[in-house]
């Protein structure tokens, strides 16, 4: 490469990256400046002067903001494990196990993979209702604890591996349960943790379903809170920054330690999806 | 996905060593104590896609059920309603919230779907080539797809507010406040940049994958030929990756119609000044929701969009095939 092309490259990828990351720089930024700095200053001030974590502070004493995670975490853990279970098991149903209606099975998980979430989701509430589960955080759980996708996902991973392998442990005398965690399971660990990856993320992400299925401010999750916190407390911005941090910190660790799988299991994903 | 024709073959042959293989069962071959076997068939594997099974038909498909049938009744929040037939729809032509409800989420799908289309394919080009540090600038520009929509939307309010850190800069520069949250279009098209910047990581990927599978010396040869930057991404770059560009607007397209918490979250559950900047779907949010809910109602309009996002899918796929023609 050409030193100009060099210098254009990286001109370019700096430039993009103050696009990107910046405005969470900012807002790191906004959440520790004290009451007493001007965060409207003109120009911008990009550093604190005084850094402090008094905001962190004080969302904790305008809304039970650690209550909120902890709802969040909750729910998120909860759909790593029922989603990872769910579709893992669904998965080999489909890709490796034969009897009658196994088409009609894959049909429903496509199907259901077809339906828009956003336009069944009064329908979704009223079937909450009729079951005794909204306001609660099962009932924010409930609906994508499988979700079609992740099914069709291991499906696709299951096919991939080789049947040989599955025949060989048959002759030696495994039953399917055996094959399932010993032969299978193992073979397909990375699109797994894809899974559980995006089991956490959606959860802990989502917005629109515990927006209507929750109404009561102790259950709350994260995401619901931090537009509470922006509803009553929208003119200072350093609590709701620190809100925000809150929300983010977790997912960019996360994200920054599984980035690797991640990675492979978007773009397997968006193909196969 | 060669393996069902394989895996049939070799589960009959494996039948042949007697019933022990109940999962697996082609019912052609089978040992004495079949009969059995055969009773004990369909549990275990059901048992495995159970659950799923389970889920999926309540939550989702039980729903959309109830969805196109509720649209034909005056059901609300506690009233079970009756069927109105098609009063619903009449009245949504009657009803000025819903046009603009459609113009605004029509509006989002043309302006965000060719941003979202090009951009993060320009930005894959950009990440492409294994440079030191390459590997930073991927996961730091997948950083907004991680967050979630509302951090993204309360971070963008702070950026854009009248004293935010954007009319700061233009103030600086000499070009004066932009009310970008307060005029009706300005709104709306924050709305939409917010959701461009949100999504350009996760197509990036997308790109990322296509862009692998290009012949490096496609490029090479046609460099040789004379063609500069732009002519070899128009001939070379975009007819390979052409598949993944249609595949990234039914995608984006399908999402951008069905946009909800970006407006909901910089426009306010009202929707802006005088409800302007209401989607289809916060309108669905608004109206079904609440003791007073209109579930009937709200039905009807989610009929509006699974039919508008099916359209909107059925176009973008004949596009893609009146191209290959």
């Amino acid at each position: 490469m050409p030193v100009w092309e060099i210098v254009l490259r990286y001109g370019l990828l700096l430039a993009v990256l103050a696009l990107m990351i910046g405005p969470f720089l900012w807002q790191l930024s906004t959440s520790l400046k004290g009451p007493h700095e001007n965060i409207f200053s003109s120009p911008p001030k990009f550093l604190p002067s005084d850094p402090t974590f008094h905001n962190y502070e004080r969302v904790a004493d305008t809304i039970p903001v650690w209550d909120y995670a902890f709802n969040s975490l909750k729910v998120a853990a909860a759909n790593v494990v029922t989603n990872c279970v769910g579709a893992t098991l669904a998965g080999y149903a489909l890709a490796r196990l034969r009897y009658r209606g196994r088409k009609a099975a894959t049909i429903v998980f496509i199907l259901a993979m077809l339906v828009p979430v956003e336009g069944i989701i009064i329908a979704q509430f009223t079937t909450m209702r009729e079951l005794g589960l909204n306001n609660t955080l099962i009932g924010v759980l409930l609906p994508g604890c499988v979700s079609a996708l992740n099914v069709l996902l291991m499906r696709n991973a299951f096919l991939n591996v080789p049947y040989e392998i599955e025949e060989a442990a048959f002759v030696d005398g495994a039953n399917v349960w055996q094959r399932f965690l010993r032969i299978a399971l193992p073979a397909v660990k990375g699109t797994l943790a894809v899974v559980a990856i995006f089991a956490f993320m959606g959860a802990w992400d989502d917005f629109l379903w515990p927006l209507i299925v929750l109404s009561d401010p102790d259950r709350f999750t994260l995401t619901i809170g931090l537009n509470y916190l922006h509803g009553t407390f929208a003119n200072d911005e350093r609590l709701v920054a620190a809100g925000t941090v809150i929300a983010v910190l977790p997912l960019i660790v996360l994200f920054a330690c599984l980035q690797r799988y991640f990675f492979r299991g978007v773009g397997e994903g968006a193909v196969k999806g | 996905m060669k393996s069902p024709t394989a895996a049939k073959a070799t589960s009959s042959d494996i039948s042949t060593a007697g019933p022990a293989l109940k999962e697996l069962p082609d019912g052609t071959r089978r040992g004495a104590r079949g009969a059995r076997v055969r009773r004990q068939l369909p549990t275990s594997p059901w048992l495995f896609a159970a659950p799923g099974l389970v889920i999926v038909a309540v939550f989702i498909l039980y729903p959309f059920i109830s969805t196109l049938n509720n649209a034909f009744t005056d059901k609300r929040t506690l009233i079970p309603g009756e069927y109105v037939g098609f009063a619903n729809f009449s009245e949504l032509l009657h009803d000025d919230m819903f046009w603009i409800g459609l113009r605004n989420s029509t509006l989002y799908v043309l302006v965000v779907v060719p941003a979202l289309v090009l951009l993060p394919l320009l930005l894959a080009m950009l990440v492409q080539k294994h440079i030191p540090g390459i590997t930073f600038f991927r996961s730091a520009f997948y950083t907004p797809v991680v967050a979630s929509i509302v951090v993204v939307g309360l971070i963008w309010v702070w950026m854009l507010d009248e004293r935010g850190l954007v009319n700061a800069v233009l103030e600086a520069v000499g070009v004066g406040k932009v009310g970008f949250l307060s005029d009706q279009w300005l709104l709306l098209f924050s709305a939409m940049a917010v959701t461009v910047w949100k999504g350009l990581g996760y197509y990036m990927i997308i790109y990322l994958a296509a862009l692998a599978n290009v012949p490096r010396e496609l490029h090479e040869a046609a460099a040789v030929d004379g063609a500069g930057a732009f002519r070899r991404f128009i001939t070379v770059t975009v007819p390979a990756v052409r598949s993944t560009m249609v595949l990234v607007g039914a995608l984006s397209s399908v999402a951008a119609f069905k946009v909800f918490s970006e407006v909901y979250l910089m426009a306010g559950p009202a929707g802006g000044p005088a409800g302007e900047d209401t989607t289809l779907v916060m309108l669905v949010q608004r109206v079904g929701t609440g003791l007073t809910g209109r579930v009937g109602y709200a039905s009807a309009i989610s009929v509006v969009v699974f039919v508008v996002t099916v359209a909107l899918m059925l176009l973008v796929l004949r596009a893609d095939r009146k191209e290959d023609a």
